[in-house]
């Protein structure tokens, strides 16, 4: 229901409603955004719940909290307040080094990030209903997005043309179970739906993502982050749904010229304790 | 989705091309497009059938489930409605057939040339609601060209 729409990072129900008014499909409820995780340190936990309550009544489309990697009882409690996603995230600090949520136990469903094929694969083993890039939350630069996209659709391609009979020691090298890479490898696709996350900072980004095969776009700190977050908003959301008509795309970019993108980061720069697409595989 | 329909173009050639007798079928949020209007809510709609929906109406995500729905038009089996954070039809005008109901609300609704339905069919196997429009559009081209 959400392909090849805007999930949109929000604080507070009126930046939620500013995402509803631009077309969002959905909305993220979090404490900060990751930008300002970045800047701010400290634990990044779940979102205040008067805070994720005042969301939920202030829009009519799907609302989604992010719970820490492995942190079961922030998702339980996510689940009960009534959220329609949970998004188990690196962005937030981990609170299990080790293990992700076992998500089968859940009514509702997770979405979870991942690098390449391998992490994707094990996350819907575990029960993840959508799979996300992870990117590099919080950057502004679009290139980790772009590499772990490419990883995931480039190992979707190659079990599709691999025998038969290799599909178990790739699913041994992928660390993923073995029906479930036969089932990518027989349809080409993983089995939930595919979204970019983590960088998106223009609607160029956008359409770039959605024309390397994302089914949807999650924007966090590129929006609210700008200087005219309506403005990004709405631009972000006419460029990923006419991502193939570069008009579009220009008129969309257009839209937010002089508007102030994010100011972004480079990812080289950062040290490995700087990166969040490292936490949790 | 109504936004994105008038911010480009779409909305006016759809109702005009629906009024000349397009067959159209609009679930869940399709269905709420669809509507003649939202309770509740000032949100701009196509009016292409004479309901009114109130949105989320069976619950958030976690009232989310799949029913048995008895459709009469569709046979005497049950048909398996996924229902996903649906809208339930509040009022129906004159016109509008109610043919299948949950919890005392309209959920599948048919007027002339347009159906709507609150549950999402293309999510199971059962294929009988896809047939059913399928049918009412070759009846309507038939009738065009008669």
């Amino acid at each position: 229901m959400l392909k090849g729409g805007v999930i949109m990072d929000v604080t507070d129900a009126k930046q939620a409603v500013i995402a509803q008014e631009a077309g969002a499909v959905a909305v993220m409820a979090l404490e900060r955004v990751p930008a300002d995780i970045r800047k701010e340190g400290g634990v990044a936990r779940m979102s205040d719940l008067k805070k994720i309550q005042e969301i939920m009544d202030a829009v009519t489309i799907p609302v989604m909290a992010k719970a820490r990697i492995g942190h079961f009882a922030e998702a339980q409690v996510l689940q009960t307040i009534g959220v329609d996603w949970v998004d188990e995230s690196e962005v937030l600090t981990p609170a299990d080094e080790k293990y992700h949520i076992d998500k089968e136990k859940f009514a509702i469903p997770f979405v979870c990030g991942a690098r390449d094929l391998g992490e994707a694969l094990r996350r819907i083993a575990e029960g993840a209903a959508m799979i996300r890039s992870k990117g590099e939350a919080g950057s502004g630069n679009i290139v980790e997005a772009v590499r772990h996209m490419r990883a995931i659709r480039d190992g979707i391609a190659e079990l599709t043309v691999v025998p038969r009979e290799e599909l178990v020691a790739r699913a041994r090298d992928l660390g993923a179970p073995l029906e479930i890479v036969r089932e990518v490898a027989e349809k080409g696709r993983l089995p939930v739906v595919l979204f970019c996350a983590g960088g998106v900072a223009t609607p160029a980004d956008a359409a770039l993502m959605m024309q390397l095969g994302a089914e949807g776009i999650f924007v966090g700190s590129g929006i609210f982050k700008s200087e005219h977050p309506a403005k990004f908003a709405k631009a972000i959301v006419d460029a990923t749904t006419h991502f193939s008509d570069p008009q579009i795309v220009m008129e969309a970019q257009m839209q937010i010229a002089g508007a102030g993108a994010m100011h972004g980061l480079d990812i080289r720069q950062l040290s490995q304790e700087q990166l969040m697409s490292v936490r949790g595989t | 989705m109504i936004k994105l329909l008038e911010r480009f173009g779409l909305a006016a050639p759809l109702k005009e091309r629906t009024r000349k007798g397009m067959p159209v079928w609009g679930t869940c949020m399709g269905m709420i497009v669809a509507a003649r209007d939202v309770a509740d809510l000032s949100q701009p709609t196509l009016d292409l059938i004479d309901i009114t929906v109130r949105r989320n109406s069976f619950g958030r995500q976690i009232a989310s489930a799949e029913v048995d729905l008895p459709i009469p038009v569709l046979g005497p089996q049950p048909f398996p409605a996924v229902f996903i954070r649906a809208p339930w039809i509040e009022r129906a005008g004159p016109g509008v057939e109610i043919l299948a109901s949950r919890d005392g609300h309209g959920v599948f609704v048919r007027q002339g040339n347009v159906i709507g339905s609150s549950f999402h069919p293309e999510l199971t196997q059962d294929d009988r609601l896809h047939a059913y429009f399928v049918a009412l559009a070759a009846s309507q081209k038939a009738a065009k060209s008669a």
